[in-house]
């Protein structure tokens, strides 16, 4: 549905895409994840049309963004990062003029702003203008100019930023069921948002990939061999040597002097094998306070911070 | 077309919805309104003087009502408007940058060129309800007094062109800069200079003279007034119109490319 190859852009002498290359099967939301400055809105933007690219090919439903952009324009909902909407417009009006603007026929205008507006639950608000809506509201408004003309492709830009926690909620659950006959390209910094609405991820930084894979795979990926995080209330030194000689372990490290003789430890676990309950049972054995065992997993937060930090 | 026609009515609409258009139109009939009684308190001063005292009369040559109200008049009202314009088109271009709209008007499925003639004849609308709006003037002339009507006529037609050309280069100021007052203040003194570079076609040769009071406004607007339609002075407008609606779709691109 999207194919990207090769992508630069300058911007005078900084070049902000180094040749971006990734691809979006149709029906799939792909997060798009890096830092700051990463690319992210700029590679929107030239999907969307907005600029051209430096180099490289982008096409959108089978139309070149560069020699069709008109073709692609009619095919895509883009949402910018900060939500541009005119102020001094009342929210149907606006919903209405956008339907036009995207040739939706007039007969059927009314109806499909009708349908979006109830998706996005702005009927309340249909009859205020944009500039005294909430941030929330405006979100909705944005998203809803989106999705007026039923887009194959949806471009969202950082879709949830600074909304509350319950806003950031509603707008996820509005993303996923948009999915399915939709092509969905995110872009995001916020990690958890990426595992719960993507399948596919792309992480880029500096201008160029640095990683594409599911969120499950990019966090076995990255982990490789298991660790296990145990909180053990005794004497250290004993601690360390006796959890040695537990079948399955292969080294186990302090990670954290907590309160008192509390320390947390990081155990490295031999492959293939699972060595919880002879853990649990040696630390009982000993007399000690198993306070707390778990698996450590890397969350997309770390997995993130190691690929972009990397040299 | 079709997407001309709801850019073109989105633009008039929010002049509407905002205050500008009535502030706009407000002074405008203030200032001018009061040129008007100025003009008129003259013209019945010296009528009046005329009638007790032959010697009145002849030092003004004709007295009548075209030369001393309407001619004066559309001077002034083209003078107004030279100070009222930029402050019309100035949000045009400008806002939508700063704002950030521009951003999805630019990723619709429109042309950049229906999006400028739609807000270059949303800011024409507003000027033409301006000028039909003065018509009361001219009106009340027709009612006390005995006007030619073609000088009306065809210094109306004057406005309408010279207000066409100031919009075509305030638009191409306002998609300069996402600065509105910067945006206002290139259009003044764009404007200005087309006004006043013909005061300067005296003081050179003949010959270059002559092209510098081609290129300014002044020598143009002033066969309408007399009731002259020149297709010179048509082509002048028109040419000054598309030249900086041409610019403005030039600029509009380099935008893109620049980022």
């Amino acid at each position: 549905m999207i194919e990207v190859e090769n992508l630069t852009k300058n911007y005078g002498s900084y070049q902000a895409l180094k040749g971006i290359s990734f691809t979006v099967k149709k029906g799939e939301i792909l997060g798009f994840l890096g830092p700051n400055g990463a690319g992210k809105t700029t590679t929107m933007r030239i999907l969307t049309g907005f600029f051209p690219a430096t180099s490289g090919k982008a096409k959108v439903a089978g139309f070149d963004v560069f020699e069709e952009p008109l073709e692609v324009k009619k095919r895509i909902g883009y949402l910018p990062e900060n939500v541009p909407l005119y102020r001094d417009m009342v929210v149907s009006d606006y919903l209405r003029f956008t339907a036009g603007i995207k040739g939706i026929k007039k007969m059927d205008i009314g109806d499909r702003v009708r349908k979006v507006m109830q998706d996005c639950a702005l009927t309340d608000v249909s009859h205020k203008l944009i500039g005294e809506l909430s941030k929330g509201y405006r979100q909705r408004v944005g998203l809803a100019q989106a999705l007026v003309n039923d887009p194959e492709v949806l471009i969202l830009d950082e879709p949830t930023i600074g909304l509350d926690p319950k806003q950031i909620i509603e707008i996820r659950k509005l993303i996923k069921n948009l999915a399915g006959k939709r092509t969905i390209i995110l872009s995001t910094h916020i990690l958890p948002e990426v595992s719960m609405t993507c399948q596919r991820v792309v992480i880029i930084n500096k201008g160029e990939v640095v990683a594409v894979d599911t969120p499950q795979n990019l966090t076995s990926k990255i982990y490789g061999r298991n660790k296990l995080i145990i909180r053990i209330d005794g004497p250290s030194g004993d601690i360390q040597r006796e959890l040695k000689t537990v079948r399955g372990v292969d080294k186990v490290e302090v990670k954290e002097v907590m309160s008192g003789s509390v320390s947390e430890y990081i155990v490295d676990i031999k492959e293939g094998e699972d060595p919880r309950r002879w853990v649990a049972s040696q630390v009982v054995k000993n007399g000690w306070g198993l306070l707390e065992m778990r698996p450590l997993e890397m969350s997309l937060e770390e997995i993130f911070i190691k690929l972009v930090t990397k040299e | 077309m079709r997407n001309f026609y709801l850019i073109f009515k989105k633009e008039l609409k929010s002049y509407f919805t905002s205050p500008i258009a009535y502030v706009v139109i407000t002074i405008f009939m203030v200032i001018s309104g009061y040129f008007f009684y100025n003009i008129v308190a003259t013209f019945a001063t010296i009528s009046y003087q005329a009638t007790i005292n032959p010697m009145v009369a002849k030092q003004y040559g004709l007295l009548n009502v075209t030369e001393i109200v309407v001619r004066p008049l559309f001077g002034n009202i083209s003078v107004i408007m030279l100070l009222m314009m930029p402050l019309l088109t100035m949000r045009l271009f400008s806002e939508e940058k700063k704002t950030g709209t521009i951003e999805l008007l630019l990723t619709y499925p429109v042309t950049d060129m229906e999006v400028l003639l739609g807000k270059f004849f949303a800011c024409l609308a507003v000027f033409v309800l301006m000028l039909v709006l003065t018509g009361t003037y001219p009106l009340l002339l027709i009612i006390y007094g005995q006007p030619e009507i073609g000088p009306v006529i065809t210094g109306y037609l004057g406005l309408l062109v010279l207000g066409a050309s100031f919009i075509s280069l305030g638009i191409f100021a306002s998609s300069l800069s996402e600065n509105q007052i910067i945006a206002a203040t290139v259009a003044f003194g764009a404007l200005i200079f087309f006004w006043m570079m013909s005061f300067s076609s005296a003081l050179v040769d003949p010959s270059i003279g002559k092209i510098i009071s081609y290129i300014s406004f002044t020598d143009h607007l002033e066969a309408f007034a007399k009731g002259v339609v020149d297709t010179e002075d048509i082509i002048y407008y028109a040419v000054f119109i598309i030249l900086f609606m041409f610019l403005t779709l030039r600029i509009l691109e380099s935008n893109k490319w620049r980022g």
